[in-house]
This record gives structure tokens, C-alpha cells and sequence, in this order.
């Protein structure tokens, strides 16, 4: 019985280390306010909601598999919560009545068992129920196939097999083991039987072989022997303990993985709720393949600032379809770095199957998102600062390849003007020619501008908006890199006109 | 029972004890009459010269920890220790022709059929020993028949075993030949030919007894099996549908093979009366076949470890790229060449570590006797001194040495003086401490021994250390001595036309890298330290090579 709620063929599993970017892109992106967001206060709902953010695959169908199944939830909270109410369940039950399957002999180990699966057969029995009542319901491909999984396996036939295990398994009538003899005359491949059904007609009992049988007694004070009897004992039903305790480690784990998928959409139903607040709208992206160029969106915003904000925030309407690069420029606080994690967040979102922050939303997946973004402090203080952001570049190139995608915000500007450009031209170049998909915030005016002036037409340059009185309307707009940055009007701005 | 399992009477160095106080190992089984056999073999080690006086030596030489030997020999017996394999290291061979014996022998298992058959032997024959000391340490009779007749059976195995592979692999060796000659007059013989087949038969029909116990409360019904199916399966099988991957082993791991209880010693006897013929033979076969172990078989499975050890050690490097040769060793004649030499205990600690190892080549030829070795600290002076030292020792003990190809010099003894931490027990003051010490090395040289000195008097005042050491000098060239001298005294690199200099060097671009590599010119006294690196590698040429297309 399989979940596959998160991939169409295969479990979701989220124990693995975050991918080598990922503390870079949690900064650059502010994603902890997203995963708070998704998590509503519970941390398995926010280091899923981690988990599941960073397992976005450059796969078109996983996204459009999730996406489908989150409508799904989207359409049918109330029972997508229920669903999850049984897997906390699980837990509470776990928690207060079983401590789980322990012992050091398998005569243990099989009594817990038994007692954990009854366990488990009770909610798996409630399960079936809501699968009964709100099948109909879904529309999607991963819940259509997980409910008729549950319709099928978890017949009541199924159930009375299982409950005549667990009576048997308590050995009314003695342990029957057979039996060879090993190295050294020793008793080995000790197997538990189950022994052939005594209602033999009479005919048979008279005729058949009489074979013969030796018994002997263990001495009822002899508690060496009766020791080494329930030795012998724990080897015969080792291999069923084994089996009857994996077996609920299977199905404890059947629970777990859906508690870890259904996390992921719950998270996306509490981060839907939220934004609906402040009536911010979210779309299904539509993904691209990788090695195409295509970027159109509406109203992109940037969801974390949304949810810092606690309202509505201006998006932007982007067209940088069959771009290599795009070059954001112009007034400080113009929304540029706004921009920049609205197009990071969107396209995490979009790989993990997510909705997205915008009115709509058309773009490429990538093989890998990268950010670099220039640091406040050289936190170990043994380089330069320019030394710092090199080298963290020089990490972040071995780990390019084509179609991957880097958001570079005020890079290489720790040295004159000058060299920062020609550093930043330099890798810029190299990452375009390897097809690295490349945004850059800068304010390398001779990199922006030498850009502009060549003759490669594949960089699309935004600029921040600024009215004529100097107002900024967090805007985007195509244009030209201009010479300043208006440093000169924050300057005003913090120091007072008349300074 | 146990008396008769191997007759003590015939084979008095076996010192197995039948109360089971001391294990048979291999190291007591050694020194044991050669068996009167059919083809003249005495030993894999030592040839027939040598065979009457073979030696083993219970103590390392006393230059072994300042060449590392210590930690070579060390790693090359770690996992062997049962064998006892160090006396054999421990013992240089005096004459060219039992080391050319000994190449014979290591260049036949070079071949992996040979060594393969060797491996298998000696496997069979290690199970055959822990079997057999099992079987004496138990209580109930059928239990330790059965493990009696496991050591027999293993033993025929090994023998007859080796007996097949010899015969089909190509042996060029005296050894191997002799030994082999000698091992199938044995196998042939009739005593071992009964031992093989009775063993064989008992073994098949133990193997077909299949029995049913049948456990409630405080009782135990043993009977014949009657084809009953697995209950696990059956349970397995019901519960195979909620398969999640991988989850934890729940089989306890109950302890097995570490001997019977008197439940199942019980059982065995109720097994025993449910097939009475099959353990009636079993009772015969420990009665006819007490002692089996043959003396100069036994002999032959310790010493053949020497090579095993040996080659087993050197695989890691030989996968890391590097080379071993059979040296030319001769007892007269000084001219010594090595090409491609490293230092073993170096190598095994960066081979571990993936990182590269340097090769180094010398040779001496005509007057030369004395090699001056100069130049930048950490430069690998020091391993190249060690290299020159093992590269000897190990050639006298007829192994396989380091490098693509090498002559050898087969001394009568190593000095080594290499500088020691200040003892502040030692009354007399560090620099008569090391004059002493050196005297007394110089005192035991002849002109047939080598000598390794390793930064001597670095703590002296200058004028002190050119003196004393082109004294020594004299005394090293006078006697007509090999020998290797790490100084950072220039003055000795061009001391007479015994010496020659050779140096360290660096890397001209980068002095700051060393690159280990020591070679013949004269002492210059320079040592570089600058760095100066392309950092980052993030040009847009580096780039385009760093991220594939």
C-alpha cells in the first residue's frame, strides 16, 4: 500500500539533508516566513513544509501531478483535515498506550506486535471509512488511485484474516518448530510450522503412518532447562516476530508517510487561507520544460513580504520570454530586491507543485536554483570581503550546470566600479554561454551598461521606477540602466531635504 | 571421548591441550619434525642450506623503529597474528641464494591461481583449527563428535583442495615444486584417502536428518518432520501489502554455535534414537580417525603466510599505481641503484588518505659509497633516508622491495643514529649522549654494513656540527661503508669522491610547494618560501572549463 500523494510512482522522503544552496536560498528568500506561514504554529507542519519546498523537481509531470491533487484539497478541506486527524491519532495512541515494539526476545517482540497492529487495524478500519464517504469527491489522479487503493486492500475479508493471525499467534496449543542438524550436530534452520488441521476422519487417524515420537519433561524446578526451553521457543518464532513486528513497522510507517505527504498540502491549505485574508491571488503556474526560455507572469509578488506585511502587496507584470539574463537596475528601495524573491520564491514554489504568488504565471523550471547575494559581514573575518563572495561563487560554480538558475543581488561590488564590472561580466558570460539562466541586481552601472550596448540580444533590463518627484512606486519597468543608483535621494531622504 | 580426538603421541610439538587450556596456534605448531616424505621438502622459507638452521628471531632489530620498519611489519602481519609471522621478519638471510628461493616462491603467488589455492588452504585449515579446539572444550558426546567430524572434513577439504589447484596452476619455485610433490604423495596416501571418504559420507547423511519439536508448557515432543508449512511466511504474506520500505530487523540475534544445553543435548539424543544407523558410524569414525593433522603440513601453513602477509600489503599500493620489483641482491660489490622507490610506512598512511605518493630514485656507482642528502625542510629528505634503509631490509628478507627495478646490497648489518628527544635521565649531555651512541654504531660497522644518519648535531653550534660530522665522515668513507646522510651541512655534500650530493627541491613557479622529490646536484643552500596562487579560478576561460556544457 502505497501513498505516492507527492510523486506519481514514488514516496516522498523527506529525511534527506537540504540541498547545498538551501541555507543560502532560506536566507536570500526569506523562506522561513513561508514555511511559518504553512506551518501555522506546528513545527512537523513547517519542516515539512521545508522538506517538501526544497524536493521540487525540474519533473513537468510531479508538478502537474501535485498541483492537481492540491485543487483537490483546495476543494475538499474539511475532509483533508479529517484524513489528518487519524494520523494524529496514530500518534496519540502511540504516545499513551504502546510504547511500540521492544523487547530483547522475540517472545516480546511478537507480544508487542500484536498489540500494535491491533492498534493500527482500528484506525486503519476508520481510514477506510472516509475513503467510503468522500471518494466521489476527487478528481484528482493521486487521490483516485490512493482511495481505491483503500477501497481494495482494506476489505473486511482482509480483516478477518488479520484478526485470525492474531489469535493464532498466541499459541494455544504449543510451539511447533522443525528442525535440521547443523555443524557440529547442533539444531539449525529451526523454522515455526503450522500444524496440519486435526479434524482427520477416523479412517485416516487408524491408517496413517504411525510415526514415531519421543517426549521428555523439563523438571518444573529446573530453571536452567526451562531457560534453555524458552531459548529454543524464541528461535522457532524469531522469523514471525520478525515478520509480525515489521509488519507494523510497515504499517506505522504507511501512517507516517501520509502524515509527511498530507503535511505538505495541509501546509498549502493554511498559507491559501492566509493569503485569502487579504484577497492577494494565487494561480497555478504553468511550468515549462528547462531548456526553454520562457518567463511571463502578472502581478508576481513577493508572498513573504505579503505575509510580513499582513496585506496586500504590488506585483509585477514581467515579460522575459526567450531571456538568457535579466539586469534589474536603478533607485535604491525600488523594489528590485523585492523583485528578485518574488521570481526566487515563485519558482521554488512552482517546482514543489505549489501555487504560485501572481495573477498568472508562465515559466521554465530549472535544474537547480542558486542564489548570490552579497553578504552584510564577513561573519569569519579571515577575507576580504570580495575574497568572501568569490569564493562562495567559486563553491556555487562547481556545482552548475545547464539550465540551472542564479539570482545574483549586488554581487561583486566590494572593489571600485571597475573591477566589480569586469569580474561580474566575466561570470556572467561564462554562466549564459553554459545556459545558467542568470537574474542580476545591480548597481555595476559599466557591467549593466556593457551589456546593453552588445549586441547579444538575449537580456531583458528592468529598471525600479522613480516619478519625477522622487517618489518610488515599487515598480518594474523595461528600461535602460541609468547612471545612478539615487543614493542621493535615500541620503535626502534619511538626512533631511535641507541637508 | 575426547582423548581420542587427536593423538598427542604422534605429533609431540602440537601442544593442543585436550583440557582445552591453550588453542592450537599456528605459532605452537611450528619447529615440528619434517615427515618422511617421498620428495626432499623442508621448508617454504628456507631452502636446504638454510633449512637446518633456520632461524627465527624474537625481537626486532634495533633500527627498526628509526626506519619505520616497526610500523611496516606491523601493518603487514595486523590480522595475522596468529601465525606469528613477525620472528620471520625479524630475520634478514645471510645468503644470495635462500633469498633467491624466497623471490621464487613470492614471484609463483603473484600468480592468482596460486596464491587463490593459498588463500583457500588457509582458510580451510584456520577452520579446521578453531573447529577442533571447539571440540574439545564440549560436553555432550554427539555435539562434539560433530564438530570433530566438521575439523576432519575441512581438513580433508583443504588438503585435497590444494593438492588440485597445485596441480593445475604453473609452478616454477623450488619451494612450491618440492611442496607440492610432497603434498600428493600424502593426499594419495591410504590413511588420508579413508579419512576423506568416511568423513564424506557421514557428512551427507547428517545432512538428511529434518526433525519436529513440539513445545507446550514444560513439555518437548521430538518426532519426524511431516512436511508442515512456514507459519512466518503465511503471516508475512498477509501483511506484505502495507510494504514501506526499508524498516528495522527485528530478529534478534540469538546467540549460535557457542555450544548445547542439556535441553538440546536432550533433543540430540531423542534426533539420535529417530535415526540410530547414521549416528552409530558417527561414534565409529571418531574412534578410527583420532589424530589426522600432518606436522609438515601444519608448518607449511604458518610459513606460507609470510608471503600472503606480504603480498596482501603491497595490493593497496600496487592499486594506488605503484611498483614492486625483485631486486638484484649480491653480497659483493657496492654499486646499489633503485629506481621509483618510496617509503612503505609513509605510502600506507597517504594511500589510506588517497593523497599522492612521490617516488625517488638513487644509485652509487664506482667510488660511491655515501649519499649526502641537503635542501628545504619538509622535503622529504628524512623519507627518502628511510626509503634507502627498508629498501635493503626488505631485500634481504627475499621480498619484493618497492620500485620499478633495484639493485640491492646484502650487508651484514643496518646502523641507523637518528636524532633523538634530549632524555633527562640521561646524565651526560645530549651532545656526548650522540657521540656515544654514534661511536658505538660505528664500533659493530664493517665495510660490508650500511649506515643512516638523520639530522645528527642539528642542536650543536655550527662550527661544532661541520667538525664533528666531516670526522665522522671519515671514519664512515675509511671503513668503505654504504651509507645515506640527511645534514643541512653543505660542507659534507662534497666531502670526498665517496659522497654524492643530493637535494630536495621545489617547485621554481611556487617555491612554497614541496614537491618530495629529491635529486643528484650540489647542495646550494637556498630555501624558497613565497606563495602566490590564482585563487578562485572564476575567469570566464576557468568558468567555461568548470561548468560542463
Amino acid at each position: 500500500m502505497k501513498v505516492f500523494l507527492m510523486y506519481r510512482d514514488q514516496d516522498f522522503e523527506p529525511k534527506r539533508q537540504l540541498p547545498p544552496q538551501g541555507a543560502a536560498l532560506t536566507e536570500d528568500l526569506e523562506l522561513d516566513t513561508l514555511f511559518h506561514a504553512m506551518a501555522g504554529g506546528d513545527p512537523f507542519l513547517f519542516e515539512m513544509a521545508k522538506q517538501a519546498v526544497f524536493s521540487g523537481s525540474g519533473d513537468l509531470d510531479t508538478i502537474r501531478y501535485r498541483q492537481a491533487v492540491l485543487q483537490d484539497c483546495l476543494n475538499n478541506p474539511a475532509v483533508i483535515r479529517d484524513l489528518y486527524q487519524i494520523l494524529l491519532e496514530v500518534i496519540e495512541r502511540k504516545r499513551h498506550r504502546w510504547m511500540g515494539i521492544y523487547g530483547r526476545a522475540p517472545s516480546s517482540i511478537l507480544g508487542s506486535s500484536v498489540g500494535m497492529v491491533q492498534m493500527f487495524v482500528d484506525l486503519l478500519k476508520k481510514l477506510r471509512q472516509i475513503a467510503d464517504q468522500h471518494a466521489r469527491q476527487f478528481e484528482s489522479e493521486g487521490f483516485i488511485r490512493f482511495f481505491a487503493m483503500l477501497d481494495e486492500e482494506l476489505d473486511d475479508g482482509y480483516f478477518a484474516r488479520v484478526d485470525d493471525h492474531l489469535k493464532r499467534l498466541r499459541f494455544r496449543d504449543g510451539v511447533l518448530i522443525s528442525a535440521v542438524l547443523g555443524k557440529g550436530n547442533e539444531g539449525a534452520a529451526y523454522v515455526l510450522r503450522k500444524p496440519h488441521e486435526r479434524k482427520r476422519g477416523l479412517a485416516e487417524r487408524i491408517f496413517s503412518r504411525p510415526s514415531s515420537a519421543y517426549s521428555f519433561r523439563i523438571h518444573p524446578r529446573d530453571e536452567h532447562g526451562a531457560r534453555a526451553l524458552a531459548d529454543l521457543q524464541d528461535r522457532g518464532i524469531n522469523l514471525v516476530a520478525n515478520a509480525l513486528a515489521q509488519a507494523a513497522d510497515h504499517i506505522d510507517s504507511f501512517f507516517d508517510v501520509l502524515r509527511i505527504e498530507l503535511a505538505f498540502y495541509i501546509g498549502c491549505l493554511n498559507l491559501a487561507e492566509q493569503l485569502a485574508q487579504w484577497d492577494e491571488p494565487v494561480t497555478f503556474p504553468l511550468p515549462a520544460p528547462a531548456d526553454e526560455r520562457r518567463f511571463v507572469v502578472r502581478g508576481l509578488y513577493d508572498v513573504c513580504l505579503a505575509l510580513t506585511m499582513q496585506r496586500r502587496v504590488v506585483g509585477n507584470d514581467v515579460n522575459a520570454d526567450a531571456k538568457d539574463l535579466v539586469i534589474i537596475t536603478g533607485a535604491n528601495q525600488g523594489g528590485k530586491s523585492t523583485f528578485l524573491r518574488s521570481v526566487g520564491l515563485a519558482q521554488v514554489m512552482m517546482q514543489c507543485g505549489m501555487f504560485v504568488a501572481a495573477e498568472s504565471y508562465q515559466a521554465s523550471v530549472c535544474q537547480g536554483l542558486f542564489t548570490h547575494y552579497r553578504r552584510e559581514e564577513d561573519a569569519t573575518m579571515t577575507s576580504g570581503k570580495l575574497d568572501e563572495e568569490l569564493s562562495r561563487m567559486s563553491t556555487l560554480a562547481d556545482r552548475l550546470i545547464p539550465n540551472m538558475m542564479v539570482l545574483f543581488n549586488e554581487s561583486f561590488a566590494a572593489t571600485n566600479e571597475r573591477e566589480g564590472s569586469e569580474i561580474a561580466r566575466q561570470i556572467t558570460r561564462a554562466l549564459v554561454e553554459r545556459r545558467v539562466r542568470v537574474f542580476f541586481v545591480t548597481h555595476l552601472y559599466e557591467f549593466a551598461h556593457s551589456w546593453f550596448q552588445s549586441t547579444m540580444g538575449s537580456a531583458l533590463f528592468l529598471r525600479a521606477e522613480r516619478q519625477a518627484d522622487g517618489t518610488r512606486t515599487f515598480r518594474l519597468v523595461e528600461g535602460e540602466p541609468l547612471e545612478t543608483s539615487y543614493g542621493k535621494d535615500l541620503y535626502e531622504a534619511v538626512f533631511g531635504a535641507a541637508a | 571421548m575426547s582423548q581420542q580426538l587427536l593423538d598427542m603421541s604422534e605429533s609431540p610439538n602440537l601442544t593442543v591441550s585436550i583440557d582445552g587450556q591453550a588453542p592450537a596456534s599456528i605459532a605452537q605448531m611450528r619447529d615440528m619434525p619434517s615427515s618422511v616424505g617421498p620428495a626432499p621438502f623442508h621448508s617454504i622459507l628456507f631452502n636446504g642450506n638454510e633449512a637446518k638452521t633456520r632461524r627465527e628471531t624474537p625481537d626486532a632489530p634495533p633500527f627498526f623503529a628509526d626506519l619505520n620498519l616497526d610500523q611496516i611489519v606491523d601493518a603487514i602481519t595486523a590480522g595475522k597474528q596468529d601465525y606469528d609471522l613477525k620472528p620471520f621478519f625479524y630475520t634478514p638471510l645471510r645468503d644470495p641464494d635462500a633469498i633467491r628461493y624466497r623471490q621464487e616462491v613470492a614471484r609463483d603467488l603473484e600468480n592468482e591461481s596460486v596464491l587463490g589455492a593459498i588463500r583457500t588452504f588457509a582458510h580451510r585449515m584456520s577452520m579446521m583449527r578453531r573447529y577442533f579446539v571447539l571440540a574439545n572444550k564440549l560436553d555432550y558426546p554427539y555435539h562434539q563428535a560433530g564438530w570433530f567430524l566438521e575439523a576432519a572434513d575441512v581438513y580433508c577439504e583443504a588438503v585435497a583442495g590444494l593438492v588440485d589447484d597445485l596441480s593445475s596452476a604453473r609452478i616454477a619455485s623450488r619451494g612450491l615444486a618440492a611442496f607440492h610433490a610432497f603434498l600428493g604423495a600424502y593426499a594419495a596416501s591410504e590413511r588420508f584417502s579413508k579419512l576423506l571418504t568416511d568423513a564424506r559420507k557421514l557428512k551427507a547423511d547428517l545432512a538428511s536428518v529434518q526433525y519436529c519439536i513440539l513445545i507446550k508448557d514444560e513439555w518437548v515432543k521430538v518426532r519426524h518432520y511431516e512436511a508442515e508449512v512456514d507459519y512466518s511466511v503465511d503471516v508475512e504474506a498477509t501483511f506484505a501489502r502495507f510494504k514501506q520500505g526499508a524498516v528495522n530487523d527485528y530478529r534478534i540475534k540469538l546467540a549460535v554455535g557457542t555450544g548445547m544445553n542439556h535441553v538440546e543435548a536432550q533433543i540430540l539424543d531423542l534426533v539420535a534414537r529417530l535415526y540410530p544407523d547414521i549416528f552409530a558410524s558417527l561414534d565409529v569414525f571418531c574412534a578410527q580417525h583420532g589424530s589426522f593433522l600432518d606436522p609438515t603440513v601444519a608448518a607449511f601453513d604458518r610459513e606460507i603466510q609470510f608471503y600472503v602477509a606480504y603480498i596482501e600489503y603491497t595490493a593497496r599500493f600496487k592499486q594506488a599505481g605503484l611498483k614492486f620489483c625483485y631486486p638484484d641482491v649480491a653480497a659483493t660489490g657496492k654499486a646499489v641503484a633503485s629506481s621509483e622507490g618510496f617509503d612503505l610506512a609513509l605510502a600506507g598512511r597517504l594511500v589510506g588518505r588517497n593523497s599522492p605518493i612521490i617516488t625517488n630514485d638513487f644509485y652509487l656507482q664506482g667510488p660511491e659509497r655515501v649519499i649526502v642528502v641537503s635542501g628545504p625542510n619538509q622535503g622529504g629528505k628524512t623519507t627518502f633516508a628511510r626509503t634507502f634503509g627498508q629498501l635493503h631490509y626488505l631485500a634481504s628478507l627475499g621480498c619484493p622491495v618497492p620500485g620499478r627495478e633495484a639493485r640491492l646490497f646484502l650487508c651484514d648489518r643496518i646502523l641507523t643514529h637518528f636524532e633523538k628527544q634530549e632524555d633527562i635521565t640521561n646524565l651526560r649531555g645530549k651532545l656526548q649522549d650522540d657521540l656515544v651512541r654514534i661511536h658505538d654504531a660505528l664500533d659493530q660497522a664493517t665495510s660490508n654494513s650500511i649506515v643512516i644518519m638523520n639530522e645528527i648535531f642539528s642542536s650543536t653550534v655550527l662550527q661544532d656540527a661541520v667538525f664533528l660530522s666531516q670526522e665522522i665522515m671519515a671514519c664512515i668513507v675509511h671503513l668503505d661503508a654504504l651509507g645515506i646522510w640527511v645534514t643541512f651541512i653543505d660542507e659534507l655534500a662534497s666531502f670526498s669522491e665517496q659522497t654524492v650530493s643530493m637535494v630536495s627541491t621545489i617547485v621554481p613557479e611556487n617555491p612554497a610547494l614541496r614537491t618530495f622529490k629529491i635529486v643528484r646536484k650540489p647542495a646550494d643552500g637556498l630555501a624558497y618560501a613565497m606563495s602566490i596562487a590564482e585563487k578562485h579560478h572564476l575567469t570566464y576561460h576557468h568558468l567555461l572549463e568548470r561548468i560542463q556544457p
